[in-house]
Formats: C-alpha cells, sequence, structure tokens
C-alpha cells in the first residue's frame, strides 16, 4: 500500500496563487472527491500531486518520499493522471492505446506480460469487443473508458482522475464510476476524484474535500461536507440536500450571493 | 455467470490473435518496402545510355562489394575514380561510378526525410508538420545561397562549402528554435511559431542576396532550392551515411514516448515519459537528420509530409513501425521520382525535388479518397 501525504502545497502560476496551503492525506483504498467551483484548484491540485506542475512551496509525500527526488518512472508506476480531455491526435488501435499504459513497466518491446495485463484489464472493463477499434471512431463515452484501461493496465496504486464523467451520458458517467469504485475496492487501490457533479460524488466518494479559492474548505464524509450552507459558501447557491433510499442527492434551487 | 468467463477468454485468445497478426501485418509491410526499394533501384540502375540489364546490375554490386572492401586502401590513397579505371571493367564502372551514387542518395534522403517527417510530427504533435515546418528548408537555402552568391563561407572547396554552409546554416535555425523554447516553455506552439518567423527571416534574407547577386549564380541558387541528386557523389554519401546511421536508432529509440506524446503532454508526463527532454532530443535528432540530407541535397519537398501520412494510413500510428516504414516508403517514392526524373529526349536531369510531388500528389489524393476514416 501507498501513503500519500500533501503537505502544505501553495501553487501558483503568475502572481495570482492558485493553490494556497493545501494538506491532504489519503487513506489506503480510499475514493476520495474533490469538488468546487470552477477555478477553486482542483486540477492544480490534481496535477501537483503526479508532478505535472510542481508547487512553489510545500511538499508532496509518496510512502514518507518527496516526489521531487523521484525518478519520473517510478513515479508513474504508483500514480497514474488522466486528465479533463484526452485528444489522441494520431490514429491509434483501442489495443496499442491500453498497451501505452505498460509504458512505465516496459522497455523497448512489449513482452507476453503486458499483452496479456492488456487483455485483462480489456476484459474487466468490458472492452473487448472494441480492441481492433481506431480510437477515434469512438464516442466520447467509449474514449473515456479506454483512457482508464490505460490508466488501469499502468497498475498504479493510486489514481488520479480529473471530471472523469464531464462529458458523459448519465449511462456513461455510472459505468466509468462503477469501473473506478470496483477498481479501488478489488485492487485495494486508492483514487483521488476532481468532479462537479456533486451527486455523483456524494453517492461514490468515501471522503470528499470541498476547495474554494485555493483553500480547502470542507473535508470529511459526504454527509458533513455536502450541506446547505458550505455549498452556499463555496458556489453560492442555495440547495435542498435530501435523503433518498439512504443516498444523499444536492438539489439545486438558485444562485444567490455568496454567504 | 461461468458462461461468460468461458467466452471470455476465449475472446482474450481471439485479441490476442488478431493483435499479433496486426502485428505481423506491419512487420510485412515493412518487409515489403525493402524489396520494393531494392527492385525499383535496380530499374533505376539500368536507365541510362549505355545497355546493362537489371541481373547483371545486381551481380555488379553483389561482387564489386568484396572487390571494393578488399582494394580499400588503395581507393583511400588514391580516388575512387582511379579505382574503378584500374580494377573495373567498363560496365562496373558505369554501374558503380555512374548510376550508383544518386541512386543510393535517393534511397538515403528518401529514409532522411521520411523519417525526420514523422518524427517532426510526433513532436509537435501536428499531423501537417513536416522535416522543414520549423524553417531548416529556409535556413538551408540561405546558407547555399550565401556560398553560391558570395563565394564565402565557412569552408573553402567550390562543391563542398555550399553542402558546409547549408548545413551548418541549417542547424543554426534550429539552435535558435532550441534556445526559444528553452526561455519560454517547449510547447509545439512556441516551435511552431519560432519556426515560422525564422522561414521568413531566411527567405528574407536569400532575397536579399538574390537581388544583388548576379544572374548566373541566383539561377544557381533557384536550382540549388528545386533538389537534386545530380551531385551525388560517393563521399558525400559516406557523410550522409554517418549522420543517419547515429539519428535514426536514436530517434527508434523515443518510439514509445513519441507514441505517449500522441495522447498528450500531461498524458505522456503521468507515463513517465520527460516530454521536454523528449520533445528536444527527436526534435534536434530530426533536425540534424534533415541538415545531413539536404546539404547535399536541396530542398526536396513533399517526402517528409507526405511519407508519414502515407503510412499512417496503411499501418497505423505506432512510432515503432511507423518511422522505419515511413523512412523505406519515402525511399520509394524518391526513388520513383528520380526515374522519372529523366525524360528519354532531354539530355540532363530534371531536378527531382520538382517531380516528388507530381508523383506524391496524385498517390495522396488517392488514399484520401479510398478512405472513409478521419486521418489523424
Amino acid at each position: 500500500m501507498v501513503k500519500l501525504e500533501v503537505k502544505n502545497v501553495k501553487f501558483r502560476y503568475t502572481s495570482v496563487p492558485i493553490l494556497r496551503d493545501v494538506c491532504i492525506e489519503l487513506a489506503e483504498s480510499e475514493m476520495l472527491g474533490v469538488v468546487g467551483p470552477n477555478g477553486s484548484g482542483k486540477s492544480t491540485l490534481l496535477r501537483c500531486i503526479d508532478r505535472i506542475l510542481t508547487p512553489q512551496e510545500g511538499c508532496i509525500l509518496l510512502d514518507g518520499q518527496d516526489i521531487k527526488e523521484m525518478h519520473l518512472m517510478d513515479l508513474a508506476k504508483k500514480m497514474a493522471y488522466i486528465p479533463q480531455s484526452t485528444t489522441q491526435v494520431f490514429p491509434a488501435s483501442v489495443f496499442d492505446t491500453v498497451l501505452m499504459g505498460r509504458r512505465p513497466h516496459i522497455g523497448w518491446r512489449s513482452s507476453e506480460e503486458d499483452i496479456e495485463k492488456v487483455l485483462e484489464t480489456l476484459k474487466l472493463l468490458n472492452l473487448e469487443d472494441l480492441a481492433m477499434s481506431d480510437i477515434k471512431s469512438l464516442s466520447g463515452g467509449q474514449q473515456q473508458k479506454i483512457f482508464i484501461a490505460c490508466a488501469l493496465a499502468q497498475e498504479p496504486k493510486i489514481l488520479l482522475l480529473d471530471e472523469p464523467t464531464s462529458s458523459l451520458d448519465i449511462r456513461h458517467q455510472l459505468e466509468v464510476l462503477d469501473i473506478i469504485k470496483n477498481s479501488v475496492v478489488e485492487k485495494g487501490i486508492s483514487a483521488i476524484i476532481a468532479i462537479h457533479d456533486l451527486n455523483l460524488a456524494a453517492r461514490y466518494t468515501d471522503r470528499i474535500i470541498m476547495m474554494n479559492g485555493g483553500h480547502i474548505y470542507a473535508a470529511g464524509v459526504p454527509s458533513s461536507v455536502l450541506t446547505p450552507e458550505n455549498i452556499n459558501h463555496a458556489y453560492g447557491v442555495e440547495v435542498d440536500v435530501i435523503n433518498h433510499n439512504g443516498k444523499l442527492y444536492v438539489l439545486p434551487i438558485r444562485p444567490v450571493a455568496k454567504m | 455467470m461461468p458462461e461468460l468467463k468461458i467466452n471470455g477468454t476465449e475472446k482474450s485468445a481471439e485479441i490476442k490473435a488478431e493483435y499479433k497478426k496486426f502485428i505481423g501485418r506491419k512487420i510485412m509491410f515493412i518487409f515489403a518496402t525493402t524489396i520494393l526499394v531494392i527492385i525499383i533501384a535496380g530499374i533505376a540502375a539500368t536507365l541510362g545510355p549505355h545497355q546493362i540489364s537489371i541481373t547483371e546490375v545486381y551481380s555488379i554490386v553483389w561482387y564489386g562489394i568484396p572487390k571494393i572492401l578488399q582494394n580499400l586502401d588503395f581507393i583511400l590513397t588514391h580516388s575512387f575514380k582511379d579505382f574503378s579505371l584500374t580494377y573495373f571493367t567498363k560496365e562496373e564502372s558505369i554501374i558503380w561510378f555512374l548510376r550508383l551514387p544518386p541512386i543510393v542518395m535517393a534511397i538515403l534522403a528518401g529514409i532522411g526525410l521520411g523519417i525526420a517527417g514523422t518524427t517532426m510530427q510526433g513532436v509537435v504533435r501536428n499531423p501537417l508538420a513536416s522535416p522543414y515546418t520549423l524553417g531548416i528548408s529556409s535556413a538551408a537555402g540561405f546558407g547555399a545561397a550565401l556560398a553560391i552568391i558570395l563565394g564565402a563561407g565557412l569552408a573553402t572547396g567550390q562543391n563542398i562549402i555550399i553542402a558546409v554552409n547549408a548545413f551548418f546554416f541549417a542547424l543554426c535555425s534550429s539552435f535558435i528554435i532550441y534556445g526559444i523554447s528553452r526561455y519560454k516553455g517547449v510547447s509545439p506552439e512556441t516551435m511552431i511559431l519560432a519556426g515560422i518567423a525564422l522561414m521568413y527571416l531566411f527567405s528574407a534574407m536569400t532575397g536579399v542576396l538574390q537581388y544583388f547577386g548576379e544572374e548566373k549564380a541566383v539561377a544557381e541558387v533557384v536550382y540549388w532550392m528545386f533538389g537534386s541528386l545530380a551531385r551525388a557523389s560517393w563521399d558525400k554519401l559516406f557523410v550522409m551515411f554517418i549522420v543517419l546511421i547515429i539519428c535514426i536508432p536514436l530517434i527508434m529509440l523515443k518510439s514509445w514516448d513519441l507514441n505517449a506524446l500522441s495522447a498528450g503532454d500531461e498524458r505522456a508526463k503521468s507515463l513517465g515519459v520527460n516530454v521536454d527532454r523528449t520533445r528536444v532530443v527527436c526534435f534536434m535528432l530530426a533536425s540534424l537528420v534533415t541538415a545531413g540530407v539536404i546539404c547535399f541535397t536541396g530542398t526536396i519537398g513533399f517526402i517528409g509530409l507526405v511519407a508519414p501520412h502515407m503510412c499512417r494510413m496503411i499501418i497505423g500510428g505506432d512510432n515503432r513501425y511507423l518511422i522505419p516504414a515511413s523512412g523505406l516508403f519515402g525511399a520509394i517514392v524518391l526513388l520513383s521520382a528520380s526515374i522519372l526524373a529523366r525524360p528519354p529526349i532531354a539530355p540532363s536531369f530534371i531536378p527531382v525535388g520538382l517531380v516528388t510531388a507530381f508523383l506524391g500528389v496524385p498517390m495522396f489524393l488517392y488514399l484520401i479518397l479510398r478512405r472513409r476514416k478521419e486521418f489523424w
């Protein structure tokens, strides 16, 4: 198991800070949701965690080791990040795209074991029928599943997903999050998901952090974070939070001045 | 559901078999293009005023190689010309001394430009890129023009001076782009914009030279820029070969990283790829290959843009196979163009750079029309 700690991370592109003093600890086999309005720093946080961006202050520790000192390939064996929108420029078969996830584990040639891993992943995600299709000919939902398959083939200990469901229909949203949830449960990995849909966040995550203006505004189990007061404060929206069949739902009413 | 499980394993085996077949097809394509290069090269060597059949061509080449290797010290102390006069029959001299150099140059230049094009497209993540996208051709052209018009340059010796100058200025432009992207961040946008700026700068400087140059020299500059194989000789080919044999394996080692770039910088980084370094290294290697080719041939257009495309349409985008395939395909296009560039009546060659487009465009359009899927 891998333990991730984000300690006092501060990040800015220009003079305006995007992240101010963010601290997170990720538990084992945990699905952590990151919610917050646009521009609150969700994506930047994920990018800092996977060392795509380097924070100006603070550090990110993986099993007590600062990721800045880790070799890129070693980091890639432990964490996989899936950006919000991935645009494949050149044609590639689904199989090759998923095989790409083995990159941190292989040299120039792919081994038999890597091919087996790809087959396993395709089966797990029910993508076998698409294996030889060109990824560019598939729908957004199918593509997103394939990028997740690629990340799973990478065999990371932590999955970082930026808005994995933002452009998907309601069925694909549930399928994709089910896949992630199942992987977390079965493989014992952890996931950090930046997500806009508060209902999906409430339904799938074990814990939620709510960001606002680069700060962590609230953190805890979904029912403690997704309260009308918090949502009003962070988003400036008046909501009702209701309980239906044991699940929590956020019903928006109207935008209001932030409290 | 146990039934599903059984189907699942069968399905996996099926996919695996299909994937292996897919790989097999790519290897077959590379093999077939190699054979085709040898055949077209053989046909090209039969063309000329003196009749030599294609079987004779192959046997002359086959038996010539040990002859040359045995007398390597003689060639090095004297010259290849003396060697062929002393040791070769008339036919052997014609093949080895007159016909092979432009043919080998077509092969090497085709391979170099095809591979440089594939690499450049991967580096800037743009299928419209070519070896010349980042201004290298106009820089080389300026170097050549400087040598031809002013007769001045960084080396002495009339013929070599042009090549050395072209090579030097081509790499100059690459280093400027490298410097700019180091300062501003190695993004495709920075590189392309800097490349376009440099292209205009060098074209303008060439224009100034041409404006003040003598008519004869200006004509020579124009001729140089068309691209031609007529200046081929074994010593030039040796230099070109050395550049390619060093750079191409290094580019191929980066195939996986170039594949990863295709999914976007962030995803590539998350896969453990050092994106900036990959981009810079591949760009510099592709520039070196391009400079090493065009300093001897002039700017032969079209191949570097189109060979990668055509191969991508046929074998897909995996750079592990695409890089060698587009090199060989480039060689085929350039060899074929060099055959078409010798009209039966006219005494001299048409510059091959003019023919590549006439030959390549119909091929390219055919593939575009035949294909229904998206191209990139």
